[in-house]
């Protein structure tokens, strides 16, 4: 269940040019965040921005009630976010949202993140391990220090392949050519976050391969409940009408999407 | 000083017929049917909930984005997507019912058959307090005028609403109109119980990259903060003109605003995009007001109704 919680930043730190990862203690929404969900977030006490920013749940220490978000700062209400001191307080709306599916134990599961949309993968990775699942990441930036996340996942034993556009660290290209090198029938579960042109890649890949999948949608967003209609979205699987991003996802099945590679993201790219 | 302990102040208000505990509203399509908001408090007590908009047949809405932010504000073209009358009636209004929610139903209609149609089929359902009527929507018999720009065009579909229901009925008021005060007469002289003041002021946002408009249908409608000094003007205009009971809402955050409206002569108000920013804001407010009234030793809300009208 959702609920209101005021939050205390434990930490605010720039991870790469443009991205931080803020740790906020929040006990009460911290016990209640399944992987995929995303928290709304009251930037300022001002009008200016106005509206909450809704931000996939990064990571989740369960035990101490620690939530990390990993966000890109893209416009006015980010940039603030990036300015939160340590003991500043953070007023949380969630967590929202329908999450990722978790696999069962021992599955073999490959996840497929680009940029800041690696967010949401970490803490489904964490609670995968849990579950002895084996698990796969292949992790695109546009340059090596954008590849910070992939130690996280390291941590949790997961197995990172990573992919630069610049061609500073890992393979010299885009994510979705490591694709190339793997076997589908090795994976029951498939999960993707990231820039749309990507995912409609993975999703492609995935389904002439009849492999399960999930990914994660973004948009602007009002109310993060389902009561303002703002997030609409075209999905093939609630045609003619529109899917809410922020209570029929952000989370969807790969099915349920189809996405055209050249679906223009406004923000969020593989960066 | 008055020594003896004070009682709690009355908060209780009648909106032309619409019977509230409290003077404050949550606006249509910002709260959706309610339930979205169960986690966060308990709905009933809220004043009234204005519903999402209803009209006769399900509406898909408009093609995204269809929000964007603006500076102390936010535009916004929905479309009136809606599951249609039949399915607010078998499915959502009986939730409300049993919650014990004070319902307003919220018609909308491409002409004046629509709404009658619409207000048909409310007709005898318990669990309605009133009805409010989006007149912001394009007459397509009139090349797609806006109702609510045309004194002649607001009469008739009050006329032709209040004959079909018993219930109060509410025209929610364009602001895009240069004299509010007209439109506001002619809802009258149809027969309107109460006005619901204002809807949103229509806008614009362009993408400079892209260069192009960045909502799906272009234009949008204005709400939030940014509106409240015209809300506040028109009410003052109208209630200084004639004696109707006004929901006057427009980027209320909190109820210092609330109070403004008030005072500028609305017998009750509405809470719309402050619901976004907190889902708890129609309950802080009406709280807020109570404390005002605590410390101001007023004993009943409609005493503020129109303070700051000349006297």
């Amino acid at each position: 269940m959702a609920a209101l919680e005021i939050g205390r930043v434990l930490d605010n730190r720039q991870v790469a040019r443009d991205k931080y990862v803020m740790d906020i203690a929040a006990p009460a929404t911290a016990r209640q965040c399944q992987p995929g969900q995303f928290l709304h977030i009251r930037i300022t006490d001002t009008y200016d921005p106005l509206l909450r920013r809704p931000l996939s749940v990064y990571d989740v220490l369960f035990d101490s009630g620690i939530i990390s978000l990993l966000y890109r700062v893209v416009g006015q209400g980010t940039s603030l976010l990036a300015k939160a001191a340590v003991d500043e307080a953070v007023d949380i709306m969630g967590p929202l949202g329908q999450g990722f599916t978790l696999p069962s134990e021992n599955e073999s599961i490959i996840l497929v993140g680009g940029g800041v949309g690696v967010a949401p993968l970490l803490y489904l990775a964490r609670l995968s391990r849990v579950r002895q699942c084996r698990v796969r990441l292949l992790l695109g930036a546009a340059g090596g220090a954008q590849l910070g996340a992939a130690s996280r996942f390291e941590k949790l034993g997961v197995e990172v392949k990573t992919a630069c556009l610049d061609g500073s660290a890992g393979y010299h290209g885009v994510v979705t050519d490591l694709l190339e090198h793997e076997d589908a029938g090795d994976y029951s579960r498939l999960y993707t976050c990231g820039p749309a042109p990507m995912m409609a890649v993975v999703s492609s890949w995935a389904q002439a391969h009849g492999l399960w999948g999930e990914l994660s949608l973004e948009e602007h967003m009002a109310c993060g409940v389902g009561a303002c209609l703002g997030c609409a979205c075209q999905l093939k699987a609630f045609e003619p009408g529109y899917a809410k991003v922020c209570t029929d996802g952000p989370v969807f099945n790969i099915q349920a999407v189809e996405l055209s590679p050249d679906q223009a993201r406004k923000e969020g790219h593989n960066e | 000083m008055n020594s003896r302990p004070m009682s709690y102040p009355d908060l209780s208000t009648d909106l032309g017929g619409i019977k509230m505990n409290n003077p404050v509203a949550v606006a249509s399509g910002t709260f959706g049917y309610g339930r979205e908001y169960e986690d966060y408090m308990d709905i009933a007590v809220i004043g009234a909930v204005i519903v999402k908009g209803t009209t006769l047949e399900p509406r898909v809405g408009n093609p995204p984005p269809r929000i964007i932010e603006t500076p102390a504000g936010m535009l916004n073209a929905i479309g009136l997507e809606n599951p249609g009358v039949d399915i607010f009636l078998s499915e959502h209004l009986p939730y409300l019912r049993d919650k014990g929610v004070t319902v307003i139903a919220n018609l909308a209609g491409n002409s004046i058959d629509d709404y009658a149609a619409v207000a048909a089929k409310l007709e005898g359902h318990a669990g309605i307090a009133g009805i409010e009527l989006n007149i912001s929507c394009p007459n397509v018999k009139k090349g797609g005028l806006q109702f609510g720009t045309d004194p002649v065009m607001v009469k008739q579909v009050v006329e032709a609403v209040k004959q079909e229901t018993f219930l109060p009925v509410m025209p929610k008021l364009s602001p895009n109109v240069t004299n509010i005060v007209e439109i506001a007469a002619a809802a009258r002289e149809g027969g309107a119980d109460a006005l619901s003041m204002i809807n949103t002021l229509m806008g614009m946002a362009i993408d400079i990259e892209q260069r192009r408009p960045v909502l799906g249908n272009v234009f949008g409608g204005l709400s939030g903060p940014a509106i409240k000094p015209v809300a506040l003007r028109m009410i003052y205009q109208v209630h200084r003109e004639m004696d109707i009971p006004i929901l006057g809402g427009g980027g209320i955050m909190n109820a210092r605003d609330a109070l403004e409206f008030i005072m500028a002569g609305a017998t009750a108000v509405s809470v719309g995009t402050g619901n976004f920013v907190n889902p708890r804001a129609a309950l802080d407010i009406a709280r807020g007001i109570q404390g005002f009234m605590q410390d101001n030793g007023v004993k009943q809300i409609s005493e503020l109704v129109g303070a700051a009208q000349p006297r």
